[in-house]
């Protein structure tokens, strides 16, 4: 029971600070970090973007930088690692050297930029024409609604890596157009999970308020409906970049995508596929920072979606 | 049921024509001219004429749509510019390798996903839990390619001189043949039939093959072969087939007639098997058949690692020799194959829940 005096004090500030401290979106957050995947994979991702923003400073040679003449050492050489017994006469290559003797290390390190530029680019663009056309379809209906999703019905009937190699065989090779291609292929989930929010949220009684105040259109949907349908388009884009990266990654391998000398991981392992049997830490370290960025981001993008929409789950 | 059916098989049509639509755009959007891109720089202005003239490439879109369509409808893709040889032929030589890998892949997939989802479900939060959720998480994570590599470096050469060797590369051992099931049974074919191709196309099914002729030497031989690349082409789906059952049955064991079958004394076997998994059972039938999609796309990734002679490595030559032709037959084929199974899938809704029909 609250007495007089309770009332009097300074409690009722203090209630109202509660209750701000509970806004939506630090609610979110403390949900989010209660999820274990979620803080794993904005642990990994916190580091690969350190990486990423250092990468300078941590590799110890240019990642295209060819030490024939500057070092004494061969081409595809073994790690060295002076700490576990390589001798100290012989320079200190942690991941080793690459066919064209370059250190691996420093080229896997610059290699997250490549990847984490691949991921958040491929996505973003993915997000904001998905977004438009999932928009259009949503809140207009009737035949506009019917043209953009029947066309992106077809491109979801593609098996999505096989559309994207279609298009790069189409628009020629190179990092910008495999970029192009996923991002193509990725447009319809975006599309359709902004279409199923805009369906839901232009029903609710505030937009209806919005529109007896007389807001057009284009107000109602920007400021009223998106902001709302975001949440879930969030949590795909997260799980998305993943893919992207993997994809990404499939295509450079193909020699479709990132071109050498280029140290994007996917061309890494691609230029050295022959010499698994002979070199594989040439094969091993591409690839398993690979699975390692990828699975930061399915990580975080698991913990985001039971954080912030448990229904998603299932 | 049947209404259900035919009502499901025409919503498949107009996706069928938007991949025609699709594909033609993206054949007709390649840069420069397609006379000298298909018969090579040095094609003089009168050949490419005639090129264009006989190829309909003269004629107004639409027109070039109708016949695009109507040669596909006939079976005709064209022919490859670097083997002169229909695509069509080419499709069947290749189709059944892919075939036989993809179905090993997605029965180890199934066979191994499901239970470990259901017993992940049922054990919940538990050491089994957690070790499958970890294997599902990296696996969905693992570029396929590397695995397969990595699967071939450990197990053709690192374990060379022990039983568990496994070859890294083609279908067959050198001097293993696998002879035709109908040269087996001295059945008389002529050649460039379509009996002919038909009865290459089952005999090229090395495993059917060779079981139908009881040739077990070539059947040890093929499942050997088959082991890497399938497991490599594996990994994926059953990551996302244990996520999916582990959700799946999740939900369902929490449900009121979950408690009531527990309650009224019935074996935890039966629950499980008869009560929840029955139910849980639609998402995991569709995410086997989205599947199926990664299978194709990961074949062209496994198949040129393991020395597949595939669809998937003919595609991955195609794109690297620009045979346009080629890319674009098999993407068609694959396309609707998998229209095809993702329809079958949904016509499967109704056997598994009778209330799908009624909808």
């Amino acid at each position: 029971m609250t007495s007089n005096s309770d009332l009097l004090s300074n409690k009722p500030e203090k209630k109202s600070r509660d209750y701000r401290s509970n806004s939506l979106a630090k609610l979110t957050i403390r949900r989010i970090f209660k999820q274990r995947s979620a803080v794993i994979g904005i642990t990994i991702l916190s580091i690969l973007i350190l990486i990423a923003t250092f990468a300078p400073v941590l590799a110890p040679y240019e990642p295209n930088q060819v030490l024939i003449g500057v070092e004494s050492i061969r081409k595809r050489d073994k790690p060295c690692i002076h700490l576990l017994g390589c001798p100290a006469d012989q320079p200190q290559h942690i991941l080793g050297v690459d066919g064209n003797v370059r250190d691996e290390f420093s080229r896997v390190i610059f290699g997250t930029r490549v990847s984490l530029f691949v991921g958040f680019s491929t996505v973003g663009f993915a997000i904001i024409i998905g977004t438009v056309l999932g928009a259009i379809s949503g809140y207009l209906g009737g035949w506009a609604d019917n043209i953009i999703m029947r066309f992106m019905d077809v491109l979801l009937a593609f098996p999505s890596l096989l559309l994207a190699i279609a298009i790069v065989t189409v628009l020629g090779r190179g990092l910008q157009n495999a970029l192009l291609a996923i991002a193509i292929v990725s447009i319809p989930v975006y599309a359709r999970v902004v279409r199923a929010s805009v369906l839901s949220i232009k029903e609710m009684e505030y937009v209806a308020a919005s529109r007896a105040l007389g807001a057009g259109h284009f107000n109602i949907l920007i400021k009223r409906i998106l902001p709302n349908a975001i949440s879930p388009l969030i949590v795909q884009g997260t799980l998305g970049i993943g893919t992207a990266i993997l994809d990404a990654a499939a295509l450079s391998f193909l020699g479709l995508g990132a071109q050498p000398p280029l140290s994007e991981w996917g061309t890494m392992l691609g230029s050295e596929r022959n010499q698994v049997f002979t070199a594989p830490h040439l094969v091993f370290f591409p690839g398993l920072a690979i699975m390692i960025t990828v699975l930061a981001f399915n990580l975080m993008g698991d913990g985001l979606r039971d954080a912030i929409d448990p229904r998603l789950k299932q | 049921m049947i209404q259900y059916t035919i009502r499901r098989v025409l919503l498949s049509i107009p996706v069928i024509f938007g991949i025609l639509v699709v594909t033609f755009v993206l054949a007709r959007s390649i840069p420069g001219d397609p006379c000298k891109s298909i018969l090579g720089e040095k094609a003089t202005a009168e050949t490419c004429e005639r090129f264009t003239h006989e190829h309909g490439l003269d004629k107004p879109i639409p027109v070039q749509f109708g016949i695009y369509f109507s040669k596909i409808a006939k079976g005709d893709f064209g022919d490859s510019i670097r083997f002169h040889r229909p695509v069509t032929v080419i499709m069947i030589e290749r189709l059944p390798t892919t075939i036989e890998l993809g179905l090993t892949a997605l029965i180890i997939a199934t066979m191994i996903g499901i239970p470990l989802g259901v017993i992940s479900a049922v054990k919940r939060n538990s050491i089994v839990d957690v070790i499958t959720m970890i294997i599902a998480n990296t696996g969905v994570s693992m570029p396929v390619y590397w695995l397969g590599l990595l699967l071939a470096y450990t197990f053709a050469l690192l374990l060379l001189h022990t039983p568990f060797w496994l070859p890294p590369s083609g279908r067959l051992s050198a001097g293993v043949v696998a002879t035709p099931f109908y040269e087996v049974f001295d059945w008389v074919v002529t050649k460039d039939t379509f009996k002919f191709h038909l009865f290459e196309f089952i005999s090229n099914l090395f495993i059917f093959n060779s079981i139908i002729t009881r040739n077990w030497k070539v059947l040890g031989d093929t499942i050997k072969h088959l082991i890497l690349p399938a497991t490599a082409l594996s990994t994926i789906p059953l990551a996302i087939i244990a996520r999916m059952t582990r959700s799946s049955m999740l939900e369902v064991l929490r449900q009121d007639y979950i408690r009531t079958a527990r309650a009224k004394g019935l074996v935890e076997r039966l629950v499980v098997l008869k009560h929840a998994f029955r139910n849980a059972l639609l998402p995991i039938v569709t995410i086997i058949g989205l599947q199926v999609g990664t299978l194709f796309a990961g074949a062209v990734l496994t198949e040129s690692i393991f020395g597949f002679a595939g669809v998937g490595r003919m595609l991955f030559e195609a794109i690297t020799a620009r045979d346009f032709p080629i890319v674009q037959g098999f993407t068609v084929v694959i396309a609707i194959g998998y229209v095809m199974v993702n329809m079958l899938v949904d016509i499967s809704y109704a056997f598994i829940d009778p209330r799908i029909k009624l909808e």
